[in-house]
């Protein structure tokens, strides 16, 4: 049965710099009982379109320039703000990324779930306790009847995150929309949380469109794929018709991004470069409770010349090691020794020498790069600091750095907020080469850019690795993408090393539980394989 | 384009700094504009005053008396037959000067120390802070006015006083700005840069943190200027025969009855310039929120 069926909606924004199609004559239909997945990088208007249906577009700028929404015969873009009230959050109900920021901090669980139950079924409070509790039990809250007193930042990520996903329930909705609902979880919670969409879905059979950046996560769960770019809709199709038979270049271009293959790792690689051993890095909570112990009694060596994946899911102490080797973090005790030399008593000058052999990439090249420096301060800095080229010299040093990452020459006296997020990461990446270190961390360098800048990215990564002659060690939560990248893998769980290998062992032959549990998480395995 | 390129040889665009971003939004801000253009306007009046002044702020002529506004007088005078306008010339020069003055003295401590705490953290934070708790506790208008007893009324000591008070909530905002700076990806990826604290705090903390700066030190001139024209008011700022729009406020509003010019002018005078100086600082807010401009 059709649910809500779109007719060539036209939104566009308009700002200081003219006006922009966010979405551009687009038509799909939901039906209950259904999923449809709507995928696009940011830009292409993929939350817009939903959040549009909704009224919840800031009007002005936002404007709905045409086009129907017709939910159950009804078209929503006609409705009044009063009219659209009664439906939100009753008829059709939104979970989003973030469920820290959705929930009020200062008010239990319970009070925020009784509370929509009360007003909107009218029925006591003791009853709607009861629902309550009966909904934290079907969306998988353990021990929902003493949890429900629990505020919101005693719950992790993946528990609020079900939580949000109860009380977009409470009033049987017909329609779902899931915007991003599990890119902020870790993939093993990524996993359950899907599970828990698909499940509920087909037990109350109600219609849900689930928004996501990443053809990956929605292989397993979606029957529809709506694939959009820049405010249109380039492809439409079923779950098979997308994976097997995409039809668009940019579908295909998506599918190919998805970080696929085993690196074939080079057999020669055997001297270490830095040998960590018994490395402890706790962190202090006070005199009265235990430190966290974010790194606990790690030994391994980094080869001279590999790039060591170093995998594991928030909290795992996987970002704490390469802050540890490079001195961002102090450690508790162990040693790590770099080419001879000890690290972790080097203080004043030989440490500023160490710094320039060792450099990091981060996570978030919206927070990496200084908002008040050009490209041209920001890599000239570095240069100038080590003598790496002298004044006279300097600009030809930076423009070296911007051609090696593949950043147009002209574009040196721009500032970090002109970029996008691709290209920040570029320069993010050039400023860590600028010091021409042996050896970098990159620290989830590529989770916070769309996929197929991703791939761009890592390939950028392996290229310069080879060129610069580098070491690497490389952070991340999603194990396909350091299998693509790594030569070995390190499994890390609650600061200690689970297990260790290349890529092949690991992936083929898992010796312990948890990696294995890793393994399964991992998205779409089935018709990515 | 061999190996001599250099950064005159390729057109690089120019980009758009964060500061000149911040100044086109400023433009769109009629008020802010506004209070640009009369603070300019008084600033400049008040460097030229001993030039364009119409009399000598000390020229009387107690025949005359108080006259209201006239041909020769267009603001009227005083009791000793003093030009208003004059006096209110030469009185905008030593209450924009304190504002001016002890704002930057405040500016000056208040940037550094909040810097050098926010940034060391830990014990030396501690220390400087808990310093900066104790001089808030000590009530600052006696501290003010044990000053001006002890040491006379003496108008560089004014400047010093009013920006040795003024400094300590410049401390705790920098501060803080600092605290949340530090944990930023850039500054630690400074740090792995090899970059000493020194260059850190200077190239990469503080010009990200003078937005909020900028706005507080538009919103102290003004509560510095009330300070000064409220010590005047008790006879403890300006000693004539020099002036300030304090004291003569604090004239006028013993006449007020029979001769409202001498209060309603200089009132006028000074809240003008507070209005401007809010204008400017509330404009100043939008234009350098950073949220707002990663639209």
């Amino acid at each position: 049965m059709v649910l809500l069926e779109v007719n060539n909606l036209q939104v566009s924004f308009h700002t200081r710099n003219g006006e922009v199609k966010a979405v551009d004559d687009v038509s799909f239909t939901v039906e209950s009982g259904k999923i449809t997945a709507i995928i696009g990088e940011s830009g292409s208007g993929k939350s817009v379109v939903c959040y549009s249906l909704l009224g919840l577009i800031p009007m002005p700028p936002g404007k709905i320039e045409g086009g129907q929404a017709l939910f159950e015969g009804k078209d929503l873009l006609q409705m009044s703000e009063r009219q659209l009230q009664k439906i939100r959050g009753r008829d059709i109900a939104m979970i989003f990324q973030d469920p820290m920021t959705c929930l009020n901090p200062y008010m239990t669980i319970g009070e925020q779930l009784i509370e929509p139950i009360v007003f909107h079924q009218r029925i006591s409070k003791k009853e709607a306790r009861q629902r309550a509790v009966e909904l934290l039990e079907e969306v998988g809250l353990r021990n929902p009847g003493s949890t429900i007193n629990s505020y919101p930042h005693e719950f992790s990520g993946g528990m609020r995150q079900r939580v949000m996903i109860a009380m977009a329930l409470i009033n049987e909705p017909k329609l779902l929309i899931a915007d991003e609902p599990t890119t902020a979880l870790d993939v093993t919670i990524q996993a359950q949380i899907l599970k828990l969409i698909a499940q509920l879905q087909t037990k109350r059979d109600i219609g849900v469109i689930f928004i996501s950046h990443d053809l990956a996560v929605v292989a397993d769960i979606a029957d529809d794929i709506i694939v959009m770019k820049s405010g249109k809709v380039l492809e439409h199709n079923n779950r098979h018709g997308i994976f097997q038979n995409a039809q668009h270049a940019y579908t295909k271009k998506l599918l190919s991004a998805i970080p696929a293959g085993t690196k074939t790792i080079n057999t020669e690689l055997h001297q270490p470069l830095i040998t960590i051993s018994n490395l402890n890095t706790w962190f202090d909570q006070g005199k009265h409770q235990e430190p966290v112990k974010a790194v606990n009694d790690v030994s391994v060596d980094i080869l001279k010349g590999e790039i060591l994946g170093l995998v594991g899911e928030s909290g795992s102490g996987k970002s704490t090691i390469g802050r540890s080797i490079l001195r961002l973090v102090p450690i508790t005790s162990g040693t790590i020794n770099f080419d001879g030399t000890e690290l972790t008593s080097l203080e004043g000058t030989g440490l500023k020498n160490m710094r320039r052999r060792m450099q990091m990439i981060f996570q978030d090249p919206y927070a990496s790069l200084n908002p008040r420096m050009s490209v041209y301060d920001t890599l000239a800095e570095p240069l100038l600091l080590h003598a790496i080229e002298t004044k006279a010299s300097v600009a030809k040093g930076v423009l070296k750095l911007m051609d090696d990452v593949g950043l147009a020459r002209n574009f040196v006296r721009k500032y970090p907020h002109e970029f996008s997020g691709g290209q920040r990461q570029r320069i993010a990446i050039a400023r860590a080469l600028s010091t021409r270190p042996e050896f970098i961390v990159a620290d989830e360098p590529v989770s916070a850019l769309d996929v197929t800048i991703q791939a761009q990215i890592l390939d950028l990564m392996l290229d310069l690795g080879g060129e610069y002659g580098l070491t690497m060690l490389f952070v991340s939560h999603d194990l396909a993408v350091v299998k693509h990248i790594a030569d070995r893998i390190v499994v890390l769980y609650k600061g200690e090393i689970v297990e260790q290998g290349t890529g092949r062992e690991l992936f083929e032959n898992p010796q312990q539980e948890y990696t294995r549990q890793l393994l399964r998480s991992i998205p779409g395995r089935g018709l990515l394989a | 384009m061999t190996n001599e390129t250099t950064l005159n040889d390729i057109r690089a665009e120019h980009g758009t700094s964060l500061w000149k971003d911040a100044w086109t939004r400023l433009k769109k801000n009629r008020l802010a504009l506004f209070g640009l253009a009369v603070l300019t306007v008084f600033i400049i009046v008040a460097l030229l005053t001993p030039w364009i002044a119409p009399y000598g702020y000390e020229t009387q002529d107690l025949n005359l008396g108080a006259t209201p506004p006239s041909a020769q007088h267009w603001l009227g005078t005083d009791i000793f037959g003093r030009d208003l306008l004059t006096l209110i010339m030469y009185g905008g020069r030593i209450s924009l000067a304190v504002g001016f003055v002890a704002t930057t003295v405040a500016l000056l401590i208040g940037v550094t120390w909040g810097a050098i705490a926010g940034y060391a953290g830990g014990k030396i934070d501690a220390t400087m802070m808990r310093l900066v708790d104790i001089l808030y506790a000590l009530p600052f208008m006696i501290f003010i006015i044990l000053l001006m007893v002890v040491f006379g009324r003496n108008l560089l000591l004014l400047f010093l006083a009013i920006g040795a008070v003024e400094w300590l909530t410049m401390a705790r905002i920098m501060r803080s700005q600092v605290q949340s700076l530090r944990q930023q990806e850039f500054v630690e990826a400074a740090v792995s840069l090899g970059l000493g604290p020194a260059t850190i705090i200077r190239r990469h903390i503080i010009p990200n943190a003078l937005g909020p700066i900028i706005v507080y030190t538009t919103l102290t001139i003004p509560s510095v200027m009330l300070l000064e024209a409220f010590l005047s008011f008790l006879g403890l700022g300006v000693q004539p025969p020099q002036t300030s729009w304090g004291l003569l406020i604090s004239y006028g509003a013993e006449t007020m009855e029979e001769l409202p010019w001498l209060l309603i002018f200089p009132g006028i005078a000074l809240s003008l310039t507070l209005f401007s100086l809010n204008f400017l600082g509330d404009g100043l807010r939008d234009a350098l929120d950073v949220r707002s401009s990663k639209d």
